[in-house]
């Protein structure tokens, strides 16, 4: 591996390797990358047919299900593959930021009734379903054909909720006739559910404003109340992936891979198409989901602040894979882009950002871990340059699930934060050990890396008030 | 030793151990269980019957149906009373026992049951299975 500026590593081209990797990581974040075998994977995704520029890997990388997450890989339409381990299981798992009309002192002696409302509200955890009801088989394909906006059009939130989102709230190529029965039965009584693991619904407030103009775009400001909420496609998305590694595994096999995990089709086969129709159901899904969680969290705020106004600023997906144009060797062409745990970074201009960003680009979401700082960021037409208009989506975990249920108390990680201000519920206390911050990197270098680089700017910083943790 | 959790920074990887093949299955279900939920009682009945194309899909297939049991039916496993497994047809049969979900508190959530690193195999008359659970 070899240093090539300050934070951006290249992994030299080498055996199978059809392309170099390149990792962007500070030394620090370098050593903790080092740990597992994520440079190993992002070498594996190197080897992958018709993979365009670079296997990249963000600062927030580590190991995970063939790609490494944090991993971004473009692949050409004619000789290129999909990879469901590309994507990742929780398909369109990603991030929704609401933005009110509070400030911190609106909420002043109400953060107990607020916290234990939203958590009565929002179904989170295991085998919590959901109150609402899908009307069968065609609602669902409505759904997931058509998500946020047949929500929107039901009487559920406003068109700003879906205009002003990745894609609009739908990716456009699903097709509900390559979803499973089980797929189907897994996800009906899940939308509008946070489900566990490192999903949440925090309420924050700006702390720091880094750009004041692109702040004002964006409808920010220092004191401002905000809601983020992470989550994805829940049990629907994970068995359309599952079902999908299962066919490709079948037809294809792994014999010329060097992971079996990253299984995949050709991107023009038959099953390439069914998978991308499928997977975009499941994004369409997540997208609906965060969307509810969304208006039913407006309802409990509505219930105990009087004139609350409440915006949805974006909407993000971090474990998605998207057709997008790019320039390579000087001519503009479709390429699909696997982003698995990375988030989207559009600059100036392009169309896939809403109007009323496109001067500036798109919002970036990129949370931190429980307890810990949260930023919004701005895209850059340095990210469409370096690694096709992608960039980090969280602080990225360093410590395994069992070592941290091993070594860390639920219950002082609970007691800590609520000495730092911050009021948590929690369906277990072992939840909260295996997401304390201690089992993370942290946000600030992450962020750090990616603003240096340009990968995204630094708009605003986020600090949690209320947590509710799946 | 029924079982064990190895090292993975992201996921669960777990090893099951068992002199037959029926126990561990048994001891897979178990560990695959308690990764969510440490004690489940109950009385809940249910009957699966799981096919695969050979004993490492059987096993994927046959731990992808609790999950599946658990979003689609809102039931978790307490126990496998009882367990046949045709190693001709890679089929097998299997009465359960459990509980309502909602009655309990998860660790954590399984997404996905994959084939990582995916072992079913006899060594010295006894049997091992490792997977990773993807959470």
């Amino acid at each position: 591996m070899k240093k090539i500026s300050k934070n951006v590593y290249e992994i030299e081209k080498e055996g199978k390797m059809n392309v170099p990797g390149r990792l962007y990581a500070s030394e620090k974040i370098l050593k903790d990358i080092q740990k597992d075998k994520t440079i190993e994977q992002i070498k594996n995704v190197a080897m992958l047919p018709g993979i365009i520029g670079y296997s990249s890997a963000m600062p927030d990388a580590h190991f995970g299900y063939g790609f490494p997450i944090g991993g971004v890989a473009a692949f050409d339409l004619d000789k290129g593959i999909v990879s469901p381990g590309g994507v990742g299981f929780d398909i369109n798992c990603g991030i929704r930021v609401l933005k009110t009309n509070l400030k911190l002192k609106d909420l002043k002696g109400k953060e107990k009734e607020l916290l234990d409302s939203l958590n009565r509200k929002i179904p989170s955890g295991v085998g919590r379903g959901s109150p609402f009801q899908i009307k069968g088989k065609k609602e669902f394909k409505e759904i997931v054909e058509n998500g946020i906006e047949y929500l929107v059009e039901k009487g559920y939130g406003v068109e700003d909720d879906y205009l002003n989102v990745d894609e609009e709230g739908c990716l456009k190529n699903a097709d509900f006739s390559k979803v499973s029965e089980r797929a189907l039965k897994r996800g009906i009584g899940q939308l509008g559910t946070l489900g566990a693991g490192n999903h949440f619904l925090e309420v924050q407030v700006v702390d720091e404003v880094f750009d004041k103009k692109v702040a004002k775009v964006f409808g920010l400001e220092k004191g401002q109340i905000l809601i983020m909420i992470h989550c994805g496609s829940r049990g629907f998305g994970h068995q359309v992936a599952s079902d999908y590694i299962k066919l490709m595994d079948e037809k294809y096999g792994a014999k010329n891979l060097p992971d079996r995990q990253l299984v995949n089709a050709p991107i023009k086969s038959k099953l390439g198409k069914d998978y991308l129709g499928a997977m975009s159901c499941a994004a369409n899904f997540a997208f609906a989901n965060r969307h509810l969680i969304g208006v039913w969290v407006k309802e409990v705020f509505e219930g105990l602040f009087s004139k609350f106004k409440v915006d949805t600023l974006y909407d993000v997906c971090h474990n998605v894979a998207k057709v997008e144009k790019y320039k390579v060797d000087d001519n503009l062409i479709d390429v699909c882009v696997h982003r698995k745990g990375a988030t989207r970074s559009f600059g100036p201009g392009r169309k896939e950002v809403p109007l009323v960003y496109r001067k500036v680009g798109q919002p970036v979401l990129i949370p931190g871990s429980m307890g810990t700082a949260s930023y919004i960021l701005v895209g850059t037409k340095k990210a469409e340059e370096l690694t096709f208009g992608s960039t980090a989506h969280g602080a990225g975990r360093v410590m395994s699930r069992m070592a941290a249920i091993r070594n860390i108390d639920g219950k002082k990680v609970k007691k800590r934060l609520e000495s730092e201000g911050i009021m948590v519920r929690s369906g277990s206390s072992k939840s909260l050990a295996e997401e304390a911050p201690e089992v993370y990197k942290d946000v600030e270098d992450v962020v750090g890396v990616v603003h240096d680089l340009g990968l995204s700017k630094k708009v605003v910083r986020l600090k949690p008030v209320l947590v509710v943790k799946g | 030793m029924k079982f064990e959790y190895l090292e993975h920074t992201a996921d669960i990887k777990f090893r099951a151990y068992g002199k037959g093949l029926e126990k561990v299955f048994i001891n897979s279900a178990l560990a695959f269980r308690k990764s969510m939920v440490k004690k489940v009682r109950g009385r809940k009945k249910q009957h699966i019957i799981v096919e695969g194309k050979d004993l490492e899909n059987l096993m994927y297939n046959f731990l992808e149906e609790l999950l599946f049991l658990i979003d689609t039916s809102g039931f978790i496993l307490s126990r496998v009373k009882k367990i046949n497994i045709d190693l001709k047809k890679f089929k097998l049969e299997a009465e359960l026992v459990g509980d309502r979900v909602s009655k309990y508190e998860f660790m954590t959530e399984v997404k996905a049951i994959t084939y990582q690193e995916l072992i079913v195999r006899e060594e010295d008359g006894k049997w091992v299975v490792q997977v990773v659970l993807d959470v």
